[in-house]
């Protein structure tokens, strides 16, 4: 049975989880529909990465449910958890590149270790992944060997080469400036058209997340504060959505002012 | 009123002490529980492990060509003195010409499979430990299993195969090195007949010898590389350090268990063929 295009591909409902005595995620619900781009915004510390670790089966939450196409993925059910995982990719926020393999091993290990596909088959794919990345002539190359962007470029580029339909992005632009987070948003965005996996993005890079996100999605206290199109989001009026607005606000204004400060002098 | 005081304080004491003498008991019964599923999961996946064997020869590269030199000197210098220090205990006694059998059997029953053993994990046990400690650090076997890679398949089977080949093995090139050295202190330099030292060799060892020599060499592979890649997998689960010091720790952790562990099964194995 194919599955309908009205029903989420990945829905989460009541979604907790506790460091000891320190809850960090305090029922989360989210749908997210296939073929978008869904960024969930917060401030650090908020358990952002945590909720997305527990949506890849990194982290076992302590309670609720996450379905995957209204299949609820659980412990027990191995072959709903393989299934799942085969069509769902994670690009990590420091990438996560084996550094003893090169750029095309690095690519091509996902089809190896899951796939019962020919060699010639494995290398076609994973060359057209780099290709699609222009990654190609830095096949040979090891990570190390890469700049922070190729890097980037790299682990999408394994991300997609199982042709995955969701793609999870753990804060992608963490520690880069405004014009490299930039270029990885209009990558991510670029991408996902070429491709039509479905993204959800964390991250806390609000002006950026609003102009690649069709939806957005605001996680603070543990719990989803807000959930609209970026423009219910930068026109909302409500304390919490506007306190994180104008916090992220305050930090730019203050930033190009001590920029300012710095040219005068 | 003192002796009130002692009572009053040293029932919590007790108390406290007791508590944490159970939660170490009960750190260690999971820690073993741990180690045995860590290792029948390292074993099953044999069976679904896909194309092993790239990472199959690259482990024997790294546990045998890798680690030839230092089996080589350390057998030729353990052969050098057991010829040298059996001559001398022997002459005691009139008896040199047994010199080549105490050398045989001390070099097959024992010595080879436990220094070989100790002298692989040295090099290629603590390069195990570190690899995968850094692996976990850096998150990249939690991206293997978010790519539904079984880890211990692709990180440990291949490592516990390669074991199960090359520790005999190496255990063997130690046996025949030692053999030489043995020859070379007592023939060459103490002047004992090298047809008798090398007769006596052959008539002292028995297929039973050679069959305790290899049965420790295989258990010492298995114990060495799952004490390692255990250590070095779980490298995070160390709360006091984080980061480079923990990969430190469950390196050193990894060299000193699976060295002890060598020793305490030589023990078992030893009593089994007595």
């Amino acid at each position: 049975m194919s599955p309908s295009s009205t029903e989420p591909l990945l829905k989460i409902d009541r979604l907790t989880k506790s460091f000891g005595e320190r809850p960090v995620l305090e029922g989360v619900d989210l749908s997210i529909t296939r073929g978008s781009v869904f960024t969930v915004l917060g401030p650090s510390g908020t358990g952002k990465s945590v909720f997305l670790k527990c949506l890849a089966g990194v982290m076992q939450q302590d309670s609720g449910m996450i379905s995957f196409e209204g299949r609820p993925l659980v412990a027990s059910d191995k072959e709903t958890l393989t299934d799942f995982r085969k069509r769902c990719s994670f690009l990590f926020q420091n990438n996560a590149l084996f550094d003893s393999l090169s750029a095309l091993e690095n690519v091509s290990l996902p089809l190896e270790q899951t796939t019962d596909l020919s060699a010639h088959e494995i290398q076609s794919r994973s060359l057209d992944a780099l290709s699609q990345l222009e990654l190609e002539s830095y096949r040979n190359r090891y990570p190390s060997q890469m700049s922070g962007g190729m890097q980037k470029r790299l682990a999408l580029a394994r991300a997609i080469v199982t042709r995955p339909e969701l793609v999870l992005f753990d804060e992608p632009t963490a520690g880069l400036d405004p014009l490299r987070r930039n270029a990885v948003f209009s990558m991510i965005v670029k991408y996902q058209r070429r491709f039509n996996f479905t993204a959800l993005i964390v991250t806390h890079d609000v002006p950026e997340a609003l102009v690649a996100s069709n939806r957005v999605a605001l996680l603070n206290g543990g719990k989803i504060c807000f959930e609209g199109t970026p423009d219910d989001f930068s026109s909302s009026l409500d304390p919490v959505v506007t306190g994180y607005r104008d916090s992220t606000d305050a930090l730019r204004k203050s930033l190009a002012s001590i920029r300012g400060q710095v040219q005068a002098s | 009123m003192l002796l009130h005081c002692t009572e009053s304080t040293f029932l919590p004491r007790m108390s406290k002490m007791l508590h944490l003498i159970g939660r170490k008991a009960l750190d260690i019964l999971f820690g073993l529980g741990d180690y045995a599923l860590f290792t029948g999961r390292s074993f099953h996946a044999v069976m679904h492990s896909k194309r092993i064997w790239r990472r199959l020869i690259r482990s024997i590269y790294e546990q045998g060509t890798v680690c030839l030199p230092v089996i080589l000197i350390v057998g030729l210098f353990t052969g050098l003195v057991l010829g040298l220090q059996g001559y001398h205990i022997l002459n005691r006694f009139g008896s040199e010409g047994l010199l080549g059998a105490m050398v045989s059997l001390s070099l097959v029953r024992e010595m080879a499979p436990v220094l070989a053993g100790l002298m692989l994990i040295g090099q290629s046990g603590s390069a195990l430990a570190a690899e995968l400690g850094i692996q976990r650090n850096s998150e990249q076997i939690v991206a293997l299993e978010t790519m539904g890679v079984e880890s211990h398949g692709y990180l440990v089977t291949p490592r516990l195969i390669a074991a199960l080949l090359v520790y005999p093995f190496q255990t063997a090139l130690f046996v025949v090195i030692g053999f030489w050295g043995g020859s070379l202190s007592g023939s060459l330099l103490l002047g004992v007949d090298s047809g008798v030292y090398w007769s006596s060799i052959q008539r002292a060892i028995e297929s039973r010898d050679l069959r305790e020599c290899f049965i420790k060499a295989a258990v010492f592979g298995i114990l060495s590389v799952t004490i390692c890649a255990y250590q070095g997998f779980h490298a995070d689960r160390n709360h006091s350090d984080t980061g480079a010091r923990a990969v430190s720790a469950a390196t050193t952790r990894a060299v000193v268990m699976s060295s002890i562990m060598v020793l305490v099964a030589d023990y078992v194995v030893s009593s089994f063929f007595i």
